[in-house]
């Protein structure tokens, strides 16, 4: 329990339609620990992205608890929530997410600037982690110049450059061949040794082959929980 | 952190110059219209406030009253109601700082091989006074002068140049109806009155000279008109009052007959012109306020399509921790900076146009701080004020929204 990232009890989460209330998740609990590597599996619809938007914080509940690190969540106001998402969760996105106008220095520094850190630091931070995904010939390059793989490094840059525990990755290689979605896999597996812990998204075996549990969603529950076998 | 922003804002607003550009062009014009008009609404007050000034603050005109004879009737002025003892005993009331009784007339004015028709006004010293009117040269005449009728003159810039051309007339004798006049003094210019009448065309004798020795009087002792003029302008109304009851007692004029003069207040009149003027210097500045409204509402416009194409933007930015008022303060910065920058714009070319219609048509222009200062301020409220509503509504997009956002 001490070291629990992630623990969540009985959530449930419904969107208002014309129609009624629509539940998309149901009754779903879980705990991850700190160091885990999830693949969270199932197909469109099943409530997956909900339920990663819940966890990033983007989203709440309807009912249920969810700590992060011990805290309530529910309990957090919106800048609350905010500096979580800032300092305790990094994100990777399907679609990379860069801000186009801006270096990929400038890209990776950005949440820096949500918590105030100087300018000098902003960029050493910056460049340290563009070299360290192996970009270091691209600080000052603008997003559009470079390839999709080499974006996604860019956002697991940003993701990392708070020095958060947890990264949550939403489908991190569907726009990416595999190829270069064997690469970002790679940069996550080195991260999970590093000790941080990652929840990720995905439909494709393969990839979700390199987690060390498997959870599988099917119409807004949890059907399956597997540890892979060492 | 505020650096940053700024830079943020810059990158932002560098990325669609032209639209930038065509926002801050509503701006320019309001700010520029706003400055251009008050100059010029300044500039006319203060040509009104010079030329009531060179006519005398707290001016009256006594007259005397009208004769009738044989059914027709003088005019006012044509009785010999109004007496240098009337003069000096209103002189004795309280609030009434000079009065100058006054013979008025033309004569021909001879100086060597020039003649010249001018204004030749009988007075005495404290006309200066109450007119304020300063000498270039030499010294007034004084009360005993008055006293004496000796023949001395001031004379105006204008009758000056006629007679003289380039030479100094100080000193010089001239003849009014053939009596020899010393000039003692040379009035300073006046330029044109209220009335459209040169101020400068006139010769200033003493008014016992005037009377006795250049249009002769059937009545010595009488005088014509008088100014009177009063310490402030608030006291106008009692002085006003207490001369009337003055004269009337003095005059014996009993219950329910009328005056036998007549009382103008002068710079009613001339406070009237200057009102006018301020109405109407408003009412250019409330017309340009307007299109400075406009160009408030042009940048709300933008704004809101700005926060629309960004969506996605702020969806990303709220993901990776950006609070409700980081989203907030970059897009009023944005609303401010576009709106000052504006303005800056619009300062220097108000001004510039100003001193460009300054040096076209002569007329005058004031640019005062005051003025800077408001269009400034204004700016900056119109950029907060129009600016607030975008930004708001971009903080308070729902995250997960904004990121489905194409």
């Amino acid at each position: 329990m001490s070291d629990s990232v992630i623990r969540i009890e009985g959530l449930h989460k419904s969107y208002e339609t014309s129609a009624g209330l629509f539940p998309v998740l149901k009754d779903v609990g879980l705990q991850i620990d700190a160091g885990e590597f999830v693949a969270i599996m199932g197909p469109s619809g099943s409530g997956k992205s909900t339920f990663m938007n819940i966890l990033g914080c983007l989203d709440e509940p309807t009912t249920g608890r969810y700590e992060l690190n011990g805290r309530d969540v529910a309990a957090l106001d919106r800048d609350e929530l905010a500096g979580l998402r800032n300092r305790t969760i990094g994100f990777v996105f399907q679609g990379f997410n860069l801000l186009p106008r801006m270096s990929l220095e400038d890209n990776v520094a950005l949440p820096l600037i949500y918590c105030g850190v100087e300018r000098d630091e902003r960029r050493q931070r910056a460049r340290d982690l563009l070299a360290r995904v192996g970009l270091e010939q691209y600080f000052e390059s603008m997003p559009n110049k470079i390839s999709g793989g080499q974006q996604q490094r860019v956002a697991i840059a940003r993701a990392l450059v708070n020095q958060p525990r947890l990264i949550l990755a939403d489908e991190p290689t569907g726009n990416l061949d595999s190829k270069t979605g064997e690469e970002i896999m790679a940069l996550f597996d080195s991260l999970n040794r590093e000790g941080i812990t990652i929840v990720l998204i995905t439909h494709e075996a393969d990839i979700a082959h390199h987690a060390h549990r498997q959870v599988h969603f099917l119409d807004g529950r949890i059907v399956s929980d597997m540890e892979k076998a060492a | 952190m505020t650096l940053a922003m700024l830079g943020e804002a810059w990158r932002a607003m560098g990325a669609n110059r032209l639209r930038t550009f065509l926002t801050m062009l509503g701006m320019v014009i309001g700010v520029g219209a706003v400055v251009l008009m008050m100059s010029i609404g300044q500039g006319a007050q203060y040509a009104i406030k010079q030329s009531i000034a060179a006519m005398g603050s707290n001016l009256f005109v006594l007259l005397s009253g009208h004769t009738t004879s044989g059914g027709a009737r003088s005019g006012s002025g044509g009785a010999h109601t109004l007496t240098v003892n009337d003069a000096e005993a209103i002189a004795e009331l309280p609030g009434v700082q000079a009065v100058a009784p006054i013979h008025p007339g033309s004569a021909q004015v001879i100086y060597g091989p020039n003649n010249w028709n001018t204004a030749v006004i009988g007075t005495t010293p404290a006309y200066l006074d109450a007119r304020s009117w300063v000498l270039t040269a030499g010294a007034p005449f004084t009360d005993s002068d008055v006293r004496s009728a000796t023949r001395v003159a001031l004379i105006g810039v204008t009758a000056a140049q006629n007679l003289f051309g380039e030479e100094s007339p100080f000193g010089k004798t001239i003849r009014i109806r053939q009596s020899p006049f010393v000039i003692v003094g040379v009035l300073g210019a006046k330029g044109q009155g209220m009335d459209g009448r040169d101020q400068d065309d006139t010769i200033i004798i003493p008014l016992t000279t005037a009377q006795r020795q250049v249009f002769g009087s059937q009545f010595p002792g009488s005088v014509r008109m008088m100014m009177v003029q009063t310490t402030t302008q608030e006291i106008m109304p009692t002085v006003e009052k207490s001369m009337i009851e003055l004269l009337r007692q003095r005059h014996r004029i009993r219950e329910g007959l009328d005056n036998d003069f007549f009382l103008r207040n002068l710079t009613a009149a001339a406070d009237s012109a200057a009102e006018s003027t301020r109405i109407m210097s408003l009412l250019l500045g409330a017309i340009a306020s307007v299109s400075l409204l406009v160009g408030g509402i042009g940048i709300m416009n933008i704004m809101l399509v700005s926060v629309t194409e960004r969506t996605r933007e702020i969806g990303i930015r709220m993901a990776i921790g950006a609070r409700e008022r980081d989203i907030l303060a970059q897009f009023l910065l944005e609303a401010i900076i576009i709106s000052v920058v504006g303005c800056l714009i619009g300062l220097l070319l108000g001004i510039g146009g100003a001193l460009l219609v300054e040096a076209l048509t002569g007329t005058p222009v004031i640019i005062s701080l005051g003025s800077v200062v408001v269009a400034f301020g204004v700016a900056a409220a119109v950029g907060i004020f129009f600016g607030y509503y975008p930004a708001q509504k971009a903080a308070q997009l729902d995250p997960i929204e904004a990121l489905r956002y194409q």
